[in-house]
């Protein structure tokens, strides 16, 4: 293997992209709406298209602007639909986010002379450009996704509290004053946020994957917040890892050239997640299996009733 | 304000309705609550109980009319307000321990930012072993049995130190021990004068527990001390022509005295 430091800062990159997708993607699979981030995902289009043809220029800042923007009138278009049109709030996320995905598309299409863009950068991203040729340059993208971790940091730190309550029992939260529909949309723009933020590296859809996986393989392993959130960065940051090393290795174990990090970074999140499924402490299918051969009767486990329908989207 | 609704009553209600897509749910509700009294909410499914705790806490849109707590809008008075909303209603195997739950009553009081310190925790952990579960303190909260899951909200609630409480359905589905547990706290929080609101669904119980009773649906039928206004006739205005329910009512009726 030929690892130089391109290869470290690509490393370096997808890890920072995978702490900052992690620590909001926590509160999104706890609150149940792990497909916001699916649809926030898409719904970023139309915002940078409009962004671009308002300053006329690809200029960063504009563009993020409109794509967080865009982001959040997805989580707030799904609430209304969801709210006064009386239906179910899976079913008002897919109206919303595919048509913007739709409006988003017609528009890049209609100003089509102008802007180059690769479908396949859309899915898979840029993370292997993005890393400097030069050593000592530091690159853009590092250092966007190295800023979003900071404010993913600092806002969670500062909310903590009363993100944990909202997510856990937003009818309390609400008695108590404490407004879980701001909380709502204090998420949703860092979910937005961290989506455009993440979208040049690893692409639109690997991005879902950076979001809830490593999220999922925490709740699996743990049993408080704070260690959830910090097993998911460290989960997602492995996943960086081995992805990049893997997309190195692994096609030429099969004989042939090249591979996408990204979708190797995908790949190994869903391979973590699928060792925490297996070898989880407590809860996973072969510690439990091996718990129950060892012991013949197995003593009755203290779990909640059975019969109790939690499975509302809130 | 109106003098029919007196100001140092903890819970006022005048021509309350709630509608949801333009159906009304609870009916030009008028209620007036005195203090230090343990108040049971009874009437069919359906009938609007939950309904009308959420439009008294604000958690859901009031169509016409008002609901005050001790002569304010809930707003300006929710720190006088415990709330234990049901069971159901949140995800238990949320990554929380019981204490942290627990904890959370404390949280009004806190204000936006603040952590929870030594205090709040011995606050909570105390409000815990007043419920009988202080000893599964550091458990997660997916561990705990439905009795036990419902004493963490009473414990939650008791740690909001509330002048009044809106409890929606507490006895759902939990053991009788729990039940038990549940009714003496009742009564001993309607000693030290604080009121309660409980939504109930067992009428066989109801004049052993409450000494105040509402008779709900969609209207008021009646609301009063529970051996004035919890007679056959009353049930029967309540439940309509639905025979089980007025044999189970009938044999409420039957059933022990006050205590």
């Amino acid at each position: 293997m030929n690892w130089t430091f391109t290869d470290t800062w690509i490393v370096i990159t997808g890890m920072l992209c995978a702490v900052a997708c992690a620590l909001p993607g926590c509160f999104l699979v706890l609150r149940r709406m792990s497909m916001m981030g699916d649809a926030i995902s898409h719904a970023v289009l139309p915002g940078l298209a409009i962004a671009f043809m308002i300053t006329g220029a690809r200029e960063s800042v504009p563009m993020f602007l409109g794509a967080v923007a865009t982001g959040v009138f997805t989580a707030l278009f799904t609430q209304w639909i969801h709210r006064f049109a009386n239906v179910d709030q899976g079913a008002a996320m897919g109206v919303v986010f595919t048509t913007l995905f739709a409006i988003g598309l017609l528009l890049i299409v209609a100003a089509a002379d102008h802007v180059d863009l690769d479908p396949g950068c859309v899915l898979y991203g840029a993370i292997e450009t993005s890393a400097p040729v030069v050593p000592g340059e530091f690159p853009r993208a590092a250092a966007v996704l190295g800023a979003v971790v900071v404010l993913n940091l600092l806002v969670i730190a500062l909310f903590y509290k009363e993100l944990r309550l909202s997510s856990f029992d937003p009818a309390l939260a609400d008695t108590l004053g404490f407004r879980p529909g701001l909380m709502h949309y204090l998420l949703m723009t860092l979910v937005a946020i961290t989506t455009v933020a993440a979208f040049e590296s690893v692409g639109s859809i690997i991005v879902i994957a950076m979001l809830i996986v490593p999220a999922a393989t925490a709740q699996l392993l743990t049993k408080r917040l704070l260690p959830m959130l910090f097993t998911a960065s460290i989960t997602g940051a492995l996943a960086a890892l081995l992805g990049h090393v893997g997309a190195i290795t692994v096609p030429m174990w099969l004989g042939f050239q090249g591979s996408s990090t990204s979708g190797m970074m995908a790949a190994a999140c869903g391979l973590l997640f699928a060792l925490a499924w297996l070898f989880a402490p407590g809860e996973g299918l072969v510690t439990r299996w091996r718990k129950s051969a060892n012991q013949a009767p197995t003593p009755p486990e203290l779990r909640k009733d059975p019969g109790i329908p939690g499975e509302s989207l809130h | 304000m109106n003098h029919e609704h007196p100001a140092h009553f903890p819970l006022t209600v005048h021509d309350l309705t709630v509608a949801y897509q333009r159906k009304p749910v609870i009916w030009d509700v008028e209620l007036n609550i005195p203090e230090g009294k343990l108040v049971g909410i009874v009437g069919p499914n359906g009938a609007g109980k939950s309904t009308l705790i959420k439009a008294c806490l604000d958690l859901i849109p009031r169509t016409s009319g008002w609901a005050r707590i001790y002569g304010k809008p809930y707003r300006e008075n929710r720190h006088l307000v415990g709330y234990v909303p049901q069971r159901e209603s949140v995800d238990w195997d949320f990554p929380v321990s019981v204490l942290d739950v627990a904890a959370m009553g404390t949280y009004r009081r806190l204000g936006w930012f603040k952590r929870i310190g030594k205090t709040e925790r011995m606050l909570a952990m105390e409000c815990l072993e007043k419920v009988g579960i202080g000893h599964l303190a550091g458990r997660q909260i997916s561990q705990l049995s439905g009795g036990q899951q419902q004493r963490v909200f009473l414990a939650r609630a008791l740690a909001q130190e509330a002048k009044v409480y809106f409890m929606d359905e507490p006895f759902a589905a939990v053991d009788a021990a729990t039940e038990q547990a549940i009714v003496a706290l009742l009564k001993e929080l309607r000693d030290l004068g604080r009121t309660c609101l409980v939504v109930h669904h067992d009428l066989a119980t109801v004049s052993s527990y409450f000494d105040w009773v509402i008779m709900l649906n969609m209207r008021v039928v009646a609301s009063g001390p529970t051996a004035e206004v919890f007679t056959e006739e009353n049930l029967r205005k309540t439940y309509g022509g639905r025979l089980e329910l007025l044999d189970h009512a009938a044999h409420a009726l039957r059933g022990p005295a006050t205590p």
